[in-house]
This record gives structure tokens, sequence and C-alpha cells, in this order.
């Protein structure tokens, strides 16, 4: 499978998804933002990170760079989409996502591991996991507080576009365990094809027994399946 | 414009001191010269008081590459893998501006180290705040740790270990103290040495501002009450641009264009070239219209005393500025060439065409003032305190008090701030006797660990300055590292007081023996002085940074219970030393007497023991016994697992209390497997280390026969209330 990540000024987790994608044998390439040929791929990931230092909100500058209208075009054509942390935050400036992430609701950066819950496996990106399956994965963001209109989070609900929810570690969907005060804790979302997926969460964190844990393996392993 | 002696005083420098300006000059400077002096003759660049005890320090070794006297010190630590690290503070400011003071003292440090050529893998930290109920303290905690969160956690390295500390003696004046750690190809080192005639002096970075001029002045002076006034002395920082310059370095760096590169830190532009030059024994001419400027108007004396960050100067091989200056393009940084190296051995400012200064660089570098400073002894206390004498307290509200208490609550609530985790080789978070960072793609790792003992280093520092260094070890050990190497934040008072400087050279004396004995070399550091306010100097706080290399990472060990059954060790022996112990600090706010002493071959042998069993696996986990004693080391091994522990009173004829609360040196708990007793006392005590049995894991209780029992989720629980309640 070809994957590409989009490598912005600030992105600081390029190297970390890389990695993994190389481990999970996809055939991987970094394309610079202003590369203007994206190569052909199956899987475009748009990594974690400070794009253009989110001095602005963030990945609102990102969100507008010329690379994204490639992205964009290819999302339309159905290529699969993956942002993570900061890649989502851009995902949702572009509009291919919909919803905001805002400041987390104890207004400090969260850096630890946390629990989500496998809400939803029936799609390319989750297949691998079983429904109801809890992991263990790590957030790092100021901005995960996830945020929609009323009328958005019930299609997100109604159509099983909701594939993470934060939880405890014994699955538990509560306040207690939300750690950014996200609308029905959710940790990531789908667009309606469900060919993009944004996730505050970091899987290429979790894809190695000796730094973590391997709960982010089936991510990938379910794209190639 | 008339130099007058106000003019002198406010640039910090003393009026004799002003008089050898003149005699090496051969004439009276220009305002401009002027403030080029006071920005290299300042305590933070000159080092005039510490140099000379700080040239006893034992810098070499066999796994030194490069000690002392570089942007950092590098180790080898084999493969053609090389460490560089290096801690510097930036207390001052931080105190000014905890954001930016924090978060620019991170960039700073982080340049030193990608400047040689590293890739950055780690940050570390030590920060000293005063009383949590002063005033201050809240905002200045969360000021800081916010901006060291800020700046690492947007340039995406991991922040992994460090340590903080309430003491009201920082109440008005705090400490932050950052280290960064990087990994280079051994064959791939950057110098800051000059070399070549007429090369391109190049300046790349960011564009200069106003911000930090007289910085390096104003961190080597005490604050007053009018310190706030300072406020544009500190920096601003950037973490977006110094990413960039990161990767725009780095990428330069892969090919042969640079002779010297060097960062632009304290005292800037200034300080940059006069240490590249004067490396190289070369002159520079530095042509101040190029020099790229964020503001309209600058005038070269603020061009040459700015401390804008996120700024470098190279020197760049003959015919590679056009290739350079596309790699600085593509991350959109300023790229011009400002001057050359030449053959004058001066520092020549030249503003269009015209010489607007001319300083030779000796003046400026090796012929600054260097002072053998007055000091005194400090005498070791004399112990008063009989344990029989005091209160009596149960061993349960004493263990929980201890637990609750600012100091040694777990710090959580700042280490979740921080991303711990980006470059995903973070082998182990902080929390732990150590960090482990896996070096990319490979099968090794280093430990790292800062520590700091002030209460000791006040009570004697002599002694202070040992245990650091040993404690500092020991976290290393206790995470199975071979410990190689250290940096040092020096953290003193006022050095013209001769008490103060006394400290300095005391702790220092303490640290280079313990350094020496347990062949543990110094290879980077940064001295702060003058910390205080108003004459009343902060306590004598050495920061000592320690870097151990783990070769095989399947050998790695951390301090949590693993099984219930397991038999627990204490390694070395309890003396029952109470004075200076966090337990009558926390208990009966007693805070006088010696330290508990220093045997440094017990330190090093029960050390060398406890790393071979890790190594040869006999061990499931491991702490050091530091501050809190055998008690809160025990508790601290059941946080992080599903297993308490009983424990049975040691068969010594200790008072209860110095048995569980004395914070004699250099020792260990290591948990084990009962069948492998037998083979580990008799390989313990062939070796003479003093190792006694003093419990057994057990599930979900931590209990000590007949004293107390406590669930270890309540434990845990009291150890982390503090911070969410602050």
């Amino acid at each position: 499978m070809n994957s590409s990540v989009i490598v912005f000024p600030g992105s600081n987790c390029d190297r970390d998804i890389a990695v993994a994608l190389e481990k999970l044998q996809f055939n991987n390439k970094m394309v610079w933002h202003k590369d203007t040929n994206l190569p052909k791929s199956d899987l475009i990931v748009l990594p974690g990170g400070f794009s253009y230092g989110d001095y602005l909100r963030s990945g609102a500058v990102a969100g507008k760079s010329r690379i994204l209208n490639d992205v964009i075009k290819a999302a339309n054509d159905g290529c699969l989409i993956l942002g993570i942390c900061n890649g989502f935050q851009i995902l949702t400036e572009t509009g291919l996502l919909k919803g905001v992430l805002l400041r987390n609701k104890n207004l400090k950066f969260i850096g630890k591991d946390i629990h989500v819950k496998v809400t939803n496996n029936d799609n390319k990106f989750c297949n691998k996991y079983k429904k109801e399956q809890i992991l263990k994965l790590n957030i790092a963001h100021n901005e995960g507080n996830y945020f929609t209109d009323l009328d958005h989070l019930k299609e997100l609900e109604d159509k099983n576009l909701i594939p993470f929810k934060y939880c405890g570690e014994n699955g538990n969907i509560n306040e207690e365990n939300n750690p950014n005060g996200s609308l029905n804790n959710i940790a990531g979302i789908f667009n309606n094809k469900k060919n993009i997926l944004g996730m505050m969460p970091h899987p290429e964190r979790m894809v190695d027994q000796v730094t973590s844990g391997t709960d982010g393996v089936n991510l990938f392993t379910s794209l190639l399946n | 414009m008339n130099i007058t002696n106000t003019i002198v005083e406010k640039h910090g420098l003393k009026i004799e001191e002003y008089s050898k300006i003149k005699s090496l000059l051969g004439r009276e400077p220009n305002l401009l010269e002027l403030g080029v002096f006071s920005a290299m003759w300042n305590e933070h660049c000159s080092y005039k008081s510490s140099k000379i005890h700080l040239q006893n320090l034992p810098t070499k070794g066999k796994y030194v590459i490069q000690g002392p006297g570089e942007n950092a010190g590098v180790i080898d630590i084999g493969d053609n893998d090389a460490i560089i690290f290096k801690i510097e503070s930036h207390n001052h400011p931080s105190y000014i501006e905890p954001y930016q003071g924090a978060a620019t003292g991170v960039g700073g440090i982080l340049r030193d180290v990608f400047t040689m050529g590293a890739r950055p893998i780690a940050l570390l930290n030590s920060i000293h705040f005063g009383s949590p109920d002063h005033p201050k303290t809240k905002s200045l905690l969360n000021g800081v740790v916010s901006g060291i969160a800020g700046y690492g956690n947007c340039i995406g390295i991991p922040t992994v270990a460090g340590e903080t500390k309430f003491n009201s003696t920082y109440n008005e004046n705090i400490l932050v103290n950052a280290m960064a750690v990087g990994h280079a190809k051994k064959n791939k080192i950057f110098y800051s040495k000059a070399k070549g005639l007429g090369k391109a002096v190049v300046y790349v970075g960011s564009k200069t501002g106003r911000d930090g001029i007289h910085g390096a002045s104003m961190a080597s002076a005490e604050f007053d009450d009018n310190s706030a006034d300072k406020k544009p002395t500190v920096q601003v920082g950037d973490p977006f641009t110094e990413k960039l310059l990161m990767e725009a370095c780095l990428e330069l760096m892969k090919d042969n264009s640079i002779i010297s590169i060097q960062d632009m830190g304290a005292a800037g532009l200034t300080s940059s070239s006069v240490e590249m030059a004067s490396k190289g024994d070369l002159g520079m001419e530095l042509q101040l219209d190029k020099v790229p400027c964020r503001e309209e108007k600058m005038t070269p004396y603020e061009m040459m005393l700015s401390e804008s960050q996120e700024r470098m100067l190279i020197i760049l091989e003959d015919g590679k500025e056009k290739e350079a200056k596309k790699i600085f393009e593509k991350w959109d940084l300023d790229f011009v060439v400002i001057g050359k190296t030449t053959n004058t051995k001066n520092l020549t400012l030249k503003f269009k065409s015209e010489i607007i200064g001319e300083i030779p660089i000796d003046a400026l570098s090796v012929k600054a003032p260097i002072y053998d400073r007055k000091w005194t002894k400090t005498k070791l206390p004399e112990n008063k305190i009989q344990i029989k004498d005091l209160k009596k307290i149960k061993l349960e509200d004493a263990l929980l008090k201890i637990l609750s208490s600012p100091n040694q609550s777990n710090k959580s609530w700042i280490t979740n701030q921080f991303d711990q985790m980006v470059m995903a080789d973070t082998l182990q978070k902080s929390g732990s006797d150590a960090a482990i960072i896996r070096i990319h793609k490979k099968n090794k790792a280093i430990a790292v660990s800062v520590d700091s003992s002030a209460n000791y280093c006040k009570a004697h520092p002599n002694t202070g300055g040992k245990q650091i260094v040993c404690e500092n070890w020991r976290n290393l050990i206790s995470v199975g590292a071979k410990p190689i190497a250290i940096t040092n934040c020096l953290n003193f008072g006022n050095p013209e007081n001769p008490k103060i400087m006394g400290e300095f050279a005391e702790c220092l004396a303490g640290i280079k023996e313990a350094c020496e004995f347990l062949d543990y070399p110094v290879v980077s550091g940064n001295v702060s002085l003058y910390n205080g306010t108003n004459t009343k100097s902060i306590h004598p706080t050495p920061v000592i940074g320690g870097v151990g290399l783990i070769t095989n990472i399947n050998n790695k060990i951390n301090q949590y219970f693993k099984q219930d059954g397991n038999l627990v060790l204490q390694i070395g022996k309890n003396f029952g030393q109470l004075s200076q112990s966090v337990f009558l600090q926390e208990i009966y706010s007693i805070t006088d007497g010696p330290p508990p002493e220093i045997n440094l071959s017990n330190e090093r042998n029960n050390g060398l023991a406890v790393l071979k069993l890790i190594n040869d696996k006999l061990i499931s986990s491991v702490h050091d016994i530091s501050s809190g004693g055998l008690l809160l080391a025990l508790a601290e091994m059941t946080f992080g697992s599903d297993y308490g522990i009983k424990i049975d009173k040691p068969k010594n004829l200790l008072n209860l209390m110095e048995c569980y609360f004395s914070e004699d040196q250099g020792r260990y708990v290591i948990e084990i497997q009962p069948d492998n007793h037998n083979k580990i006392s008799e390989f313990l005590n062939e070796n003479n280390i003093f190792n006694e049995t003093i419990g057994i894991v057990q599930k979900d209780y931590f209990e000590v026969s007949g004293q107390l029992k406590i669930k270890t989720n309540s434990l845990y629980k009291s150890n982390n209330t503090w911070y969410n309640n602050y």
C-alpha cells in the first residue's frame, strides 16, 4: 500500500508516523508542503505537530496551504486520509471533517496515556480491532476538545461515524475519563464516506512493545486488510 | 559620547574593570565597544569568579570526546554514536517573566546541542520555587511549567525527566535549569573554532530585535526592588522558528560546508563572534548594516547586545554559500553573509564603510578579568537532635504527611503538561529514578537524570557536593545504566560575599572528589551566580545532570514491584542518620545538623554490585533510597504496580523512625525472586556489600508489621493530591 506523509514546517510527528508505516510494510513517501506533485497514494497522513507554529489557530495556516488542495482532491476521489492530532485539527480547518477542536477544558497541554474504546469497527481503519475493544494510546495536545453542532453530533452518532471514544481502563465512557472535555468523549471521527479519519490520540506511538505498547498497530494493519 | 562612571556602572562593570579596559585598548572605548566589553566581561559569559575553581573538575575520561569549553559536552557511546549534552540556567529571566524565561531557557540549551551536530532526543529540567505559601509561587510555577511545555512540545523534543522543589530560600529568586541531550554520529560533530582566512561569516535564523539587550548583564546581578522593571531584558521564544532552524542546520550539516558554528545565546552576536574568533586565534570583521533586523532603526549597539532567540553564526567553506542558502530558504529563514574572518585578531565592527568599533579579541576573552575571590569554610554542624527527645508520632501519620508534602508529592500535574513520547523512543518516562531514551533504530539506550540537594549543600557544602554526584550516579544505576558523565549547573548567591564564595568553592571540591572517585567526569556546565535579592543569597544549589548507557535495552529496569512472594532487600547500611532529613523537616520543622556522610567507596561498590545483578537479570525491580528514606522508597515502589509489601522491621537496634526515615547514602532497595536469594546474598557477601531482607511483596497492601497497614491505592492518592489542590 502506498502512503504519503505531508510534512509542514512545524510538523514533529512526521518521523514517528513514517517509522510506524514502514515497520508495518507501507511503501511510504514524505511529501514536503512546498512540493507540487502529490505522489499517487492509497493513504495520505497529516501528522501531528505544530504546523506553522500554530500561532494563529491550530491547523489554520496549514489548512490553507497549497498542498492541501491536492489532499482535498484526493480525498474527494476516495483516497484514505488519516489526520492525527495536528492533522485532525488541519482536517477540520479544511472542512474535510466537520466540527472544531477547542482548547482542552483544563486550559493546559495534556501529554499522557489514555484509553479509548473502539466504538465502530465497520470501516477501513478499524476492521482489525474488535468492537468495544479498549486501547491504550497516548495523547499530546493543547486543543483536543472536539465540538460540533447538535445536528452534526446526532449524525455522527446515528451513522456510526465515531470510531474512538475516550474511556477508562475498564471501558467506562464518562466525564471522569474524558481528558479534554470533548463532546460525547469523542477521540476521533469520520466523514460520511468513512475514508477520512481524524483522531487526537497518536496510534503511531503505540506500535512497539518496548516503548509503550502495541495497541496502535491494528489501525495500520486494518488499512492493509 | 563621554563614558562616565554612571554609564560604566549601568553596564554592570566595576570602575577598576573599566580602567583595565582602557589600558587594554590604549584608549577610551566608545559606547558600542563598552557594550561589547560589558557583554563579554560579565559573570555569565566570563566565569570570572568561578573559573579558578572550575579548572579543578575532572573533565577527561575513556568516554569523553569533548569536555567543557564548547557549546556542549560530548561522550562516546560506541558504534560511532555520540551523545551531546549540557544543562543551563535561566533563573533571572524566569523570575521576571516566567513563561518566556523558561521557554527561552529550553530554546537556548537546545541550540547548544544541535549546534554541535546532534539531533536533540531529550529535555530535562530542574526547577526550584519559593515556599508554596509565598504569594508569587503559584503563578511562577504555572508560568515556568507552561513555558517549558510550550517550547519543548512545539519543537517536538520529549521532556522526560526533572525535579521540582519548594523552599523559602527561592522566594525572591527561583531557579530554572534546563538540560538538553542530543545524539550525533561521532564522525560528524561540529565545533565553534574558526579556521581559515577570509571565510564567510553567515548569520542564519530569526531576525534581530530589541529583546534581551543586556540579558547576560542582568543575569549577573542580584535583584533589587525594581527587578520587575527589567522585563524588556527578557527574550521572547519562538519554538516554531527554532524547529526550522534546527532542521535547516541538521540538513546543512550532512555535507562538509560548515567550518564552525556557534549559537547566539547569552550576549548574542557579540559572544558568538568573539568565541569563534578567539578559539581560532583569528580576527573577525562584521558588517553590521547587513544584520537582518526585526525593528526599524536599530543601532549597532543594539544589534551587538540583542539576545533575540533562534539565531546562529556559521563560518562557511569557500564556494558553499549558494547551496547553503538554498537550504535556509527552503525553511524560510534568513541567511546573510555579514562578515569574514581576518588575520587582525581584532573584532572589527563596520557600518556601511565606516569602522565603528575595533577591539582585540583577546581583550574580550583570555584577558577578561579572573578573580580569586576570598572564601571561608563552612564548619560541619554538630548533630544535636536526639530522636527520643522529640514528640512521638505514629509511623503511619509520618509517612502520609511526608507523602503528601509539596516536595515529595507526585509531579504528574507537571509532567502531564509535557509531551514525553514524541520521537517514539521514550522507554521510561519521568517519575522513576531516571528516564530512558532509546537510540533511534538501535538496541541500546541512554538513561538521564537531574538531581540537587540544596539543604545538604547549605548544611555542609563539601558533603552536599559529593552527595548530589552520588545520588545522580545511583539514579542511573537504578534503571540499569552505566553512568558515563555529567553536566552541572551551579546556582549560587553573591560571590563577592566570602561565605557564599566558600559555599561555591567547597561544593565544587565535593563534586570533584566524587566525580574522580566514581570515574564520572564533568563534560559541560554552566554557572549562575548572584542568585538572591537585596543581598540575601539562595541556598547553594548545584544541579547535576547525568547520562548513563544501557547497552542492551532488554536490561532496563524500573522501580515498581513485579510479583507477590518476591523478597525485598535493602542494599547498603542504615546508620539512622536523621539530621537534614525530609522527616525532620516535614514533621518537626528542624533544619539544622549535618547532612548524611558520604562514603564514596561504599557508594561505588554498592552501585556496581547492583548494576551487575541487574545485568545478570537477577533483580525484578530496584529503587534508590534518597530523600524520605527507606519507607518512602518502598512506598514509591508500589505506585506503578498492583503490588504492595509486607515489611518486617530490620534486625538492627535503631529506633523505628531512624530505621525508616534516615537518609544514609549509598543505599538501594531491590526486589528478587526467592529462588535467587542464596545466589544473590552469596555474591553480595563475597563483595562485602551490606544487605538484609526487609520484606516480601504482597498484593494490594503496604504493611509494616505491627505498625501500619494501608491500601496501596490510598497511599498513591495521598501522594497525588497536593498539586491538584494547589
